[in-house]
């Protein structure tokens, strides 16, 4: 077997997995670097894939020919579309995974993309030519040569678990933290900040008093992650809900002591929305109990993840607050909650491409850039996989902007404003997010997937289907009513007398799809999700052109570029924080530079002129 | 005379022949080509900390017009100096951070006063007294906003209640909007603007110059000697106004009065003020009823005011009543006030708001909230999206 490859990716989790495959679809030949090899796709954390703004990255992704949507479909045992009553632009699809399904989907389109080869072992350095990067050296000496390396070694990075007052060198349980990787990219100057996460104890679900909580089953209708996949693949089972109590904070508050977090053993930043549930105790001590949704783990599997307790308290903390929750009064904890610590580097270090600003061919994805979730390693992965090939193909990078899609809104704040917590996508942070719906990714995005070139051509079929079948639907649309005969269908528009088409009438709120379908029996006949797609599109056509000019300008913002090696210590009347913040930043155009956070316009104008001084 | 930018240390060591320490008055000797040229008071403030956020040099020099000359003579004989252009030390702050927008509006503003009531409002501006009253808003925006995103980011997760939303949006719409209805800042910058109108030869030309204390119009018995508008420019009790002398009013005359008469009815319509002259039931309405040329003969009883430009009966009266009139059309003592540019940008966020208290889905509201924060972005600095996050977490548990 040959050691010489286009691209090699270190690290087989959900960035690494996105950023082999997407590299391998571009053409480029792909080494994915593993510990082990059955560990490919592992869900190392919750058993969930999606949720808000998250489920937008699944559906993204997907829109890009990726494995993450279909990989959950196959592994889907409960469906739930979250915030399905608002409006389609903040609806969340989430499933929970069967794990050894989810791995299994994910090994079989690895082992069917061409161009992808899987090998075991340690990347012990890389392999550098100055600044840039030749290769990876393996444990036991093996060297791999490649033009581009994609690292997505996760919390592998100087990683350090905690249980209680105890703790270890490690990424997950059982696994091996890359210490000698760590140390070389110190070396390299890239900079290092430290974060920490949690998990919540693993329960076992026979002893789960199920008859006594809430049951939350799975979504009836049949929508999927992915629209190329057929419909639901596994059995569905359900979810329960339960809370925690005043007697469950009197426990955790006599033990705080006890906890890693509090008694100052973990330097690293935590979540601001995923606390610990010692956190959420201390912090928002008035509330009488906090939600724990009791997720199972797989259709063979015990395990119980219960989300919402994270904690690093020692184990007989953690077993009497489990055991004062209601329904858990029995239960058994198959694996200890536990905190971990890591490094991850400052993304600000790293281009939109993902690579490393000032060296050749290096790209980070995934939990090293200071994300948290497998929906935003995967995302991550996907850029960096489409650009380290496209890098090493000499075709120009493949860039995604803030209106565009959430992987540009998550790419732009990662190497704008960097990390300061564990960064997890919230519909919150796209501005343009009446248009970036998760219903429309693939309408938003497969053309664009289409040009690069990352597009199989199963995917391809689809999308020209889906192209005709929204064509039909807005002819459909087109057709003109009045207000009586809206009125007649059941969407009591009051006494307007004009006429419009139906598409003009969806911004009505009193219109809805089955006033519609009423007037237009033949939208029946069309797949239900683009027809809501469609009407999604008709209800907020207002706001999405008002936005227009806004884009307009955020895009001429951005056709003004900045040297990417600017001395803002040089520029007349920045405060010493702004002159921190643009240089660790290097914002690539003026418009990224105005997103800087706390760059006043003033700040700016002095910008602009003093690199047009400079360029003159 | 001031000196701002890279080079001014350099031209104060060539001038003065050495460098004063800093934010110290220092008395100098300035030469130029081995001559003496005066002897001065001189100041240096490095930058950034300066007025102008770079090195800035002051001369406090002797004011003879030969002796500016000579020092300017020097001056824009080194390399690298230039005369400033107008307003370009305020230019030069704003780029380099020192104020901000709304600062330097009003900085430009106060070089530009004439009155006391306008300096009095320009130095609010420029002390950020606006920039202070926007953070406030802002904040309240980020902290609606936060509200509404809790609803919808997190409603699945049960730790956030149900909001009063709404209610928030139409209040702050109300506040703002408040504010909008107060006086704006324009007529205290270009003056009230009084027309004083009425027949040919009802003396209003006398008046105008009566009121001006100089002769701005020409006046003379015959009817018609004003043909085309005539505008004054005078601070009476403080305030600023401006006196539009127009045509008599009449049917007939040749072409150019005719002119003359439509540029008089068109001046009566854009007057914050009318003072009439002729018959007082053909006054329009809201006009003064002025009985002019009263050392003539006495006023009739429909009149408000009798006055004589003369003999000066009633014109200190009449002062008085424009002053009342003018203080209920200026911005009030100790307010803010708003140009046009703040108050299209602030009636942008009240329609924002407005639109958002309306609407029922909580996207659509996001929405409006978002595109307020935009607007009123607009009148001094930025909010980010991560402003937002921040007002949100701090708020809320949110989160498993």
């Amino acid at each position: 077997m040959s050691d010489r490859f286009d691209i090699i990716v270190v690290g087989g989790g959900h960035a690494g997995v996105e950023a082999a495959a997407a590299a391998a679809r571009m053409g480029a030949s792909v080494a994915l670097v593993t510990f082990s090899r059955a560990q490919i796709g592992a869900m190392s954390c919750n058993p969930a894939m999606g949720g808000l703004g998250k489920g937008h990255l699944i559906r993204e992704v997907d829109a890009f020919d990726g494995l993450i949507a279909r990989a959950s479909d196959h592994a889907a045992i409960h469906y739930r579309m979250l915030n399905a009553s608002k409006g389609a632009a903040v609806r969340g699809p989430r499933i929970q995974a069967d794990r050894g399904r989810y791995r299994a989907a994910i090994h079989a389109m690895i082992d069917a993309q061409p161009g992808l080869t899987v090998i075991e072992g340690e990347a012990s350095a890389l392999r550098l030519e100055g600044r840039r990067v030749a290769g990876v050296e393996l444990a036991g000496g093996r060297v791999l040569a490649a033009q581009a390396v994609i690292l997505a070694t996760g919390t592998f990075l100087g990683g350090k678990l905690h249980f209680g007052m105890t703790s270890m060198a490690g990424g997950r349980v059982g696994e091996r933290a890359a210490t000698a990787l760590a140390a070389q990219l110190r070396e390299l100057g890239l900079p290092l900040a430290r974060l920490k996460t949690g998990t919540p104890p693993r329960l076992d679900g026979r002893t789960i008093d199920w008859a006594a909580l809430d049951r939350q089953e799975s979504d009836r209708d049949d929508w999927t992650m992915s629209p190329m996949s057929p419909g639901r693949a596994a059995p569905q089972l359900f979810c329960a809900i339960t809370r925690t109590n005043e007697r469950t904070h009197d426990i955790i508050r006599a033990n705080l002591d006890r906890s890693p977090l509090f008694a100052g053993a973990i330097s690293g930043v935590g979540p601001r929305y995923c606390p610990s549930i010692e956190d959420k105790v201390n912090r928002f001590g008035d509330r009488d109990g906090h939600q724990v949704f009791l997720e199972p783990e797989g259709l063979e599997d015990i395990a119980i993840y219960p989300n919402g307790i994270s904690t690093s308290l020692p184990e007989d903390v953690q077993l009497a607050m489990v055991r004062s929750i209601a329904g858990l009064e029995r239960a058994e904890i198959l694996q200890p909650g536990y905190a971990v610590e890591y490094d991850h580097v400052d993304p600000r270090a790293l281009e939109p491409t993902l690579a490393v600003w000032d060296m050749d061919g290096l790209y980070l994805a995934g939990q090293i850039n200071g994300t948290t979730g497998y929906e935003e390693a995967a995302a991550q992965g996907l850029v960096a996989g489409l650009n380290a090939a496209a890098w090493a193909q000499g075709r120009p990078p493949v860039l995604f902007d803030r209106a565009g899609s959430y992987i540009g809104v998550m790419i732009d704040d990662l190497v704008l404003q960097g990390v300061t917590e564990p960064y997890r996508m919230l519909t919150a942070r796209a501005e343009y997010r009446l248009r970036l719906r998760a219903d429309n990714a693939e309408t938003r995005l497969t053309p664009k997937a289409i040009a690069v070139g990352c597009v199989g051509p199963a995917r391809r079929r689809h999308f020209e289907a889906a192209r005709a079948q929204r064509a039909r639907i807005e002819d459909l649309l087109s057709r003109v009513a009045t207000g009586a005969e809206l009125g007649a269908a059941g969407a009591p528009v009051g006494k307007d007398k004009a006429k419009r088409a139906l598409g003009e009438w969806l911004r009505f709120p009193e219109v809805d799809k089955a006033s519609v379908l009423r007037l237009v029996p033949a939208l029946a006949g069309l797949p239900a999700r683009r027809v809501e797609e469609a009407i999604e599109d008709h209800r907020y056509a207002p706001y999405v052109a008002r936005q227009e000019e806004e884009i307009a300008r955020l895009r001429a913002e951005e056709s003004a570029p900045l040297p990417s090696r600017l001395d803002y210590r040089a520029v007349p009347g920045l405060s010493n924080e702004m002159v921190e913040r643009l240089s660790r930043a290097r914002p690539a155009t003026i418009g990224a530079a105005a997103r800087v956070r706390g760059i006043t316009p003033a700040a700016l104008a002095a910008i602009l002129v003093h690199s047009r001084r400079e360029a003159a | 005379m001031r000196l701002s930018g890279p080079e001014a240390d350099a031209a104060l060591r060539r001038l003065a022949g050495r460098l004063p320490e800093p934010r110290r008055a220092t008395l100098a000797t300035l030469r130029a080509d081995g001559q003496v040229i005066d002897n001065a008071l001189v100041l240096r403030f490095p930058g950034p900390r300066s007025a102008t956020g770079e090195n800035v040099v002051e001369l406090h020099l002797h004011g003879g017009r030969a002796v500016v000359a000579a020092v300017t003579r020097a001056l824009g004989a080194m390399p690298g100096l230039r005369p400033a252009a107008a307003g370009e030390f305020t230019r030069r702050a704003f780029e380099n951070g020192r104020i901000d927008l709304a600062e330097a509006e009003g900085l430009a503003d106060l070089l530009a006063a004439e009155t006391e009531s306008q300096r009095r409002a320009a130095l609010m501006l420029a002390g950020g007294a606006l920039g202070r009253q926007v953070e406030l808003w802002r904040r309240a925006l980020l902290d609606l906003a936060a509200r509404v995103e809790a609803t919808l980011d997190f409603a699945d997760e049960g730790d956030v209640a149900p909001d009063d939303f709404p209610d928030g949006l139409a209040a702050l719409a109300d506040e703002i909007g408040g504010w909008l209805a107060r006086p704006g800042a324009e007529r205290l910058r270009d003056g009230v603007r009084v027309a004083i109108a009425g027949p040919p030869n009802s003396g209003k030309s006398s008046l105008l110059n009566a009121l001006v204390g100089r002769d701005a119009a020409i006046t003379s018995a015959v009817a018609g000697t004003t043909r085309d508008l005539i505008e004054a420019p005078v601070a009476i009790g403080g305030m600023p106004f401006v006196l539009v002398d127009t045509a008599g009013l009449r049917e007939g005359g040749d072409e150019i009065e005719a002119i003359g008469i439509a540029r008089a009815r068109a001046a009566l319509a854009a007057a914050d003020i009318v003072l009439w002259l002729g018959p007082p039931d053909e006054a329009p309405e809201g006009a003064m009823r002025i009985h002019s040329k009263a050392d003539l003969g006495p006023p009739s009883s429909q009149t408000d005011l009798a006055v004589s430009a003369v003999t000066g009966e009633g014109l200190a009266r009449l002062a008085q009543l424009l002053c009342a009139r003018a203080a209920s059309l200026l911005p009030a003592e100790g307010e803010v006030a708003l140009n046009a540019r703040h108050r299209a940008a602030l009636a942008d966020v009240v329609a924002r708001l407005r639109d958002g208290a309306a609407a029922a889905d909580p996207l659509v509201v996001a929405e409006s909230l978002r595109l307020a924060r935009l607007a009123l972005d607009r009148v001094t600095g930025r909010a980010g999206v991560e402003d937002m996050l921040d007002a949100l977490f701090g708020r809320f548990c949110i989160g498993k």
